[in-house]
């Protein structure tokens, strides 16, 4: 018999073992990888270059200097490739609802909180490579923060996903079909990146558009930008830091309540899990 | 001795639709109970209350003497679970599986190895555990679920429809290993099926119509000389419909 009262350690090697698996499957999709890095080196490459020639940018903190387009633009593609990979992690949890894996999970002896945020913090570990990759192509790109900005970024990526990877748990919950993913591409993924200030100064936004600047504004995904824009150079946006703990909360507390048993949608649908 | 599973007046629904209605079965310990129903009769809504995915609204389960919804995680620590679809995942290999199950329990590396090899050993797939399980037959892919079930010496397997998609040798195969393992490991097993070919006359038998259950008793007396498939067709009325 398995110990029923699970000692700490049993804690532990639960959450190894669904990071394992995550990183198992993660290292057994190497697509998904290549597509993970390919899609902001093409913005990075590509779409920053052209702008560079036409978009001026003022000196805004934290930068304490003119900065290139590539400069600027890199924490939001940092912030893109966690904002994909938490979309990803819910699409593998439709995906694992629809095939029956993620019944295994949930009957687990241990509470549902616990393996939801296992399978989070798991995600974002993933990400989190996938992010530092890319910081390394960057840097060849002549993308390059301060050295030990790419230490002091690590907590403000750490909480970035874990908001972004949140927000993918929640909408995994309420999306009753893979087919229906494609709909979430449409209406979450691609508005939350462009009116956000990944691409562009708020300040910009507030030339062309008021309301358009109030939109980005209220964005979480601007929060998660800045987090980790000012990360990157050794700062800490205190608005952003709050921001993202807020809506981490937010979205995982929602998460929780979906997959409760007793509670939330998951308990009135049928044919679920 | 208290009995491996006690339904007692359970009831659920989805919005306005019953699913189940006051069902109330008992699994006694080291024994093969048959759960018999057409498809929508509310088998795996049952299973799905009895694991815990939904909450039952009305009634109380029992895992092992451990009440589910005050005790969840000692009832579900007793129970293994072949689901109706599959569960593992195709691009990891057998072990790797087995061994994310196994830490789904809290065991532990170097247990769990062990574990592993035990339960492989019982499903006869020792020779597969480094394959991949998109790799495997359908028939080795349900022993394969069977072995997770087990990978944390449960008291009770539920499976539901766990040969549904085999060819007639894989199924045989199947049944006759989880029979096997009651007799052998004194595991209590409830199984939902609509064959009626996979159910013994010594067999306790749950007949499940429409959410509610209309018999409990050994299958040769709910037969009682005419047939099992005739006797379940007079009880559950499918036949004048």
């Amino acid at each position: 018999m398995s110990d029923r009262s699970f000692p700490p350690r049993a804690w532990a090697i639960a959450f190894a073992g669904i990071a394992r698996r995550e990183t198992l499957r993660f290292v057994n999709q190497r697509g998904r990888f290549l597509a993970a890095l390919v899609r902001p080196l093409v913005w990075l490459f590509i779409f920053a270059a052209g702008f560079r020639a036409v978009l001026g940018l003022s000196i805004t903190p934290p930068y304490q200097t003119y900065v290139l387009y590539e400069v600027y633009v890199t924490p939001g593609l940092v912030a893109m490739i966690q904002l994909f990979n938490g979309m990803q992690s819910s699409l593998s949890m439709v995906y694992d609802r629809e095939t029956g894996a993620m019944r295994t999970l949930l009957v687990s002896p241990f509470p549902r909180w616990f393996l939801l945020a296992s399978k989070l913090v798991a995600g974002v570990l993933v990400s989190i490579i996938q992010v530092y990759t890319f910081l390394a192509i960057a840097w060849l790109w002549d993308v390059r923060p301060p050295v030990w900005g790419y230490l002091t970024v690590l907590p403000a990526l750490v909480l970035a996903g874990l908001m972004l990877g949140a927000m993918g748990l929640f909408l995994s919950s309420a999306i009753r079909q893979l087919e229906n993913f494609a709909g979430v591409m449409n209406f979450v993924i691609f508005p939350m990146f462009f009116a956000s200030s990944a691409l562009y100064p708020l300040w910009r936004m507030r030339e062309s558009s008021t309301l358009l600047h109030d939109i980005c504004a209220a964005n979480p995904f601007t929060y998660a930008v800045e987090l980790i824009r000012f990360a990157l150079y050794g700062q800490v946006n205190w608005l952003a830091l709050a921001v993202v703990l807020g809506c981490l909360a937010g979205f995982f507390g929602a998460a929780v309540f979906m997959y409760d048993p007793s509670k939330g949608l998951w308990a009135r649908r049928k044919g679920t899990a | 001795m208290t009995a491996a599973l006690e339904i007692d007046h359970v009831s659920h629904s989805f919005g306005r639709v019953t699913a189940l209605d006051d069902v109330s079965l008992t699994v006694p310990r080291g024994g093969f109970t048959a759960l018999l129903g057409v498809n929508g009769a509310g088998k795996t809504t049952l299973f799905s209350l009895i694991t815990r995915l939904y909450d039952n609204s009305s009634g109380s389960i029992r895992v092992a003497g451990h009440d589910l919804r005050r005790q969840p995680r000692q009832a579900l620590a007793r129970l293994g679970v072949v689901f109706q679809s599959r569960a593992m995942d195709a691009d990891l290999s057998v072990r790797q599986n087995l061994a994310y199950h196994a830490s789904l329990h809290g065991i532990g590396r170097s247990n769990a190895a062990a574990r592993i090899e035990a339960v492989l050993a019982q499903v006869g797939l020792a020779e597969k555990s480094g394959d991949r399980i998109s790799a495997l037959s359908g028939g080795q892919q349900r022993r394969a679920e069977i072995a997770r079930a087990l990978i944390h010496s449960p008291d009770i397997l539920l499976l539901d429809e766990a040969t549904v998609g085999l060819d007639v040798k894989s199924r045989a195969e199947v049944l006759a290993l989880t029979r096997r393992l009651i007799a052998d490991h004194g595991v209590s097993a409830l199984w939902a099926t609509h064959i009626m070919d996979e159910i013994q006359p010594d067999d306790d038998l749950v007949i499940l119509h429409q959410g509610r259950v209309l018999r409990q008793g050994s299958a040769g007396q709910i037969a009682a000389g005419q047939g099992l498939t005739r006797a379940f067709l007079d009880l559950t009325g499918v036949a004048a419909a």
